[in-house]
């Protein structure tokens, strides 16, 4: 299936092997990605939370970008604070057809106008509900078995549940524990599953920020998990970059491993750890990668 | 099938949380079994547990209609009225077919499912000075506003005071400090009220506060708790609006630079530069920002945390310098384009939904694909 694919600013910045994990597991799973390089950072609330009509007609631009992609059956994001922000931009947009016509006129000097109507998913989304469980597990030549992973989902993707789909028919907020279980893991659950990693207040009150980060990760290790998957760069930033800094602020040894979404897909898909990028996290995966490749070797 | 309320009783099961600090006992979880109609609330449920099984059990209640706000607990996990809650749903939301009953977070038990209201809500609430202090000269007869204006502060004055999303809030969780969500929805209710004197003066010592208006961590269970949709962080995000960008209060909590930087940046670049953004936050919004003495303190403290980022190649040592990635030039200027138009506009302009409602009714298919269209209007 062909996407309009929207790779967000840290995927490309602070995380590049997000992005990169997610360009070697596309073609795998039958994902032609068009890559959105014409279009701006969703500005991540914080440009809405400065001026809100800004960042609704920023990304109406991406928007209107997106809807020009021929033959793309929909928008992808791999970000799920992407998601958020610009599932609220769009809640505006497609609400209020007199704002959505003052937000085009700012766009008519570029020639561009969005139309209501585009649908915009997390991968985490797609995968479930246009990949499909049954073709995932299809596909899996090494099964998670035995590896024990906490979903870690990020605010953005599963509140306010409402803007962003999430009911008893798409229990959006259960995804990572279905696609975790098919590919062959044992979810674990524990506290901070859901709860927020604390990014947003990194720079307004870091102690507050790596406590949340730091307890959430205490929180798994202590449910036995062997690693953390996320579908938010910003997440991966408060939980791997700054684990070193949230260990000190909590007071105890942490050294979890967090997985980008894309690169635990593609090590069940049967790609390499090193080529996922596994290597580039400042805790090193190593639970993972041993698993990994000593199945690889067995398997050779 | 029949409509709910013509359904006869059914049998649920409660896992009731209980504690009583007085015991010098341990909490711990108590079974009871009830036989109620299915459209009953979890409110009855536990009154009937407590009538025919235990009259030790506690749990605070008065209206049993949404109004009063004293039942708040949270069910299976997620906060809620007792009253409000149907047991059919609860039952269908539970883990294991039982209804699991907690007090609520965030605030201590005085006994089972009863928090002290007043140590925590209450004098948060007080915290924001919640009352008019009104324009002078006060008029002799009624203050003239906008219909528009009042509609917009109705929104917070929906709040039933149950404690919800502070019971939910998580910068409360790990910064109990932290004014919270109740009482900064309260704190929009006047900022944003017309007749009142301070609006200035209630945002300033807000932004100034350490645990105020930008210690909030932007985590959406606020607005998904509050059985009123009285949306807390929406209304947060709003005071930093008009704090910000109508009044340039600058805070002591980098909240402002960390905003006018963030948005800069995304102008000159399109795309975020990350490893700028640090120093711009703490030492102001330009190149020089790094030199400043907050910044370097920041960024000496950060350095170990940039170390490893450049040693395992997750940034490249020239990212400090120059930005990682940038747009072709052509929709730079379109990007700077739709700023230089929306920035220059004489006011903010904001959809409010709350005010002027939606257009058309949403279709099923939500966060993106699409719906039917029809007019309405927007400025607040």
């Amino acid at each position: 299936m062909k996407v309009a694919y929207w790779p967000g600013c840290v995927s490309r910045g602070f995380t590049p092997e997000l992005h990169g994990s997610m360009a070697k597991v596309a073609p795998l799973l039958d994902i032609e990605l068009v890559e959105l390089d014409r279009a701006c950072c969703t500005g991540a609330g914080v440009i809405a939370e400065h001026n809100q009509e800004l960042a609704d007609t920023l990304n109406a631009r991406t928007f209107a970008l997106a809807q020009q992609v021929d033959g793309a059956a929909m928008m992808m994001n791999i970000c799920s604070t992407c998601q958020g922000a610009q599932s609220e931009c769009q809640e505006r947009l497609d609400a209020n057809s007199e704002y959505r016509a003052h937000v085009n006129d700012t766009l008519a000097g570029e020639g561009l106008s969005y139309e209501k109507g585009l649908t915009n998913k997390n991968f985490l989304w797609l995968l479930v509900e246009e990949i499909g469980l049954e073709r995932l597990r299809s596909l899996v030549r090494r099964p998670l078995t035995n590896l024990k992973v906490g979903p870690f989902y990020g605010c953005y993707i599963v509140r306010p549940r409402e803007r962003l789909g999430i009911d008893s028919e798409r229990p959006r907020d259960r995804y990572l524990e279905q696609v975790i279980e098919t590919l062959g893991g044992s979810v674990i659950e524990y506290a901070g599953m859901r709860k927020c990693c604390g990014f947003p207040i990194i720079t307004m009150n870091k102690q507050a920020s790596l406590k949340q980060a730091g307890r959430h990760l205490g929180d798994a290790i202590d449910a036995d998990a062997d690693c953390l998957v996320t579908p938010c760069p910003l997440c991966h930033l408060n939980l791997d970059l700054q684990q070193p800094t949230a260990s000190k602020v909590v007071g105890r040894q942490l050294g979890m491993p967090v997985l980008h979404l894309p690169q635990l897909v593609g090590l069940a898909l049967g790609l390499d750890p090193k080529e996922l990028g596994l290597t580039r996290h400042v805790v090193r995966p190593t639970a993972v990668i041993d698993w990994s490749s000593s199945v690889v070797a067995a398997a050779a | 099938m029949p409509e709910a309320h013509d359904r006869p009783p059914e049998t649920f099961t409660l896992r009731l949380r209980r504690f009583d600090p007085d015991s010098g006992e341990a909490p711990y979880w108590d079974e009871h079994t009830v036989q109620l109609e299915p459209h009953r609330s979890v409110l009855e449920a536990v009154l009937q547990a407590k009538d025919r099984d235990d009259g030790s059990i506690g749990i605070r209640c008065s209206c049993r209609q949404a109004i009063c706000g004293s039942c708040g607990v949270r069910v299976n996990g997620e906060p809620a009225l007792a009253c409000h809650t149907h047991l059919d749903a609860a039952r269908a939301g539970a883990r294991d077919g039982v209804i699991e009953i907690e007090p609520m977070g965030n605030m201590p038990v005085i006994k089972d499912l009863i928090v002290d209201m007043d140590a925590v809500h209450w004098k948060k609430i007080q915290r924001v000075t919640p009352w008019l202090l009104p324009k002078q000269p006060v008029p002799e007869r009624e203050y003239i506003v906008s219909k528009e204006s009042m509609v917009d502060v109705t929104q917070t004055m929906a709040c039933i005071q149950c404690g919800a999303c502070v019971s939910d809030c998580l910068a409360m969780e790990v910064d109990p400090g932290f004014v919270g969500p109740a009482a900064l929805a309260k704190a929009y209710r006047f900022v944003g009220d017309p007749r009142d004197e301070e609006r200035f003066e209630r945002l300033n010592d807000l932004a100034q506060d350490p645990q105020g208006l930008f210690d909030c961590t932007h985590c959406f269970k606020c607005v998904q708790a509050c059985p009123k949709d009285v949306n807390p962080m929406g209304q947060i995000m709003r005071l930093r609006r008009i704090a910000t960008a109508d009044h340039h209060i600058v805070d002591r909590n980098n909240g402002e630079r960390h905003e006018a930087a963030f948005a800069s940046l995304v102008k000159d670049n399109g795309l975020l530069w990350e490893a700028e953004l640090l120093p711009r936050s703490y030492g102001g919004n330009s190149w020089f920002g790094k030199l400043a003495p907050a910044a370097g303190r920041e960024l000496l403290a950060s350095l170990p945390t940039a170390i490893k980022g450049l040693v395992r190649g997750k940034m490249g040592p020239l990212s400090a310098i120059k930005p990682p990635h940038r747009l072709a030039r052509e929709d730079l200027k379109a990007v700077q384009a739709i700023y230089d138009k929306v920035e220059s506009r004489p006011e903010r302009y904001e959809l409010n939904l709350y005010v002027v409602g939606e257009d058309e009714a949403p279709q099923a298919e939500p966060a993106g694909a699409a719906a039917g269209g029809a007019e309405g209007s927007a400025e607040r």
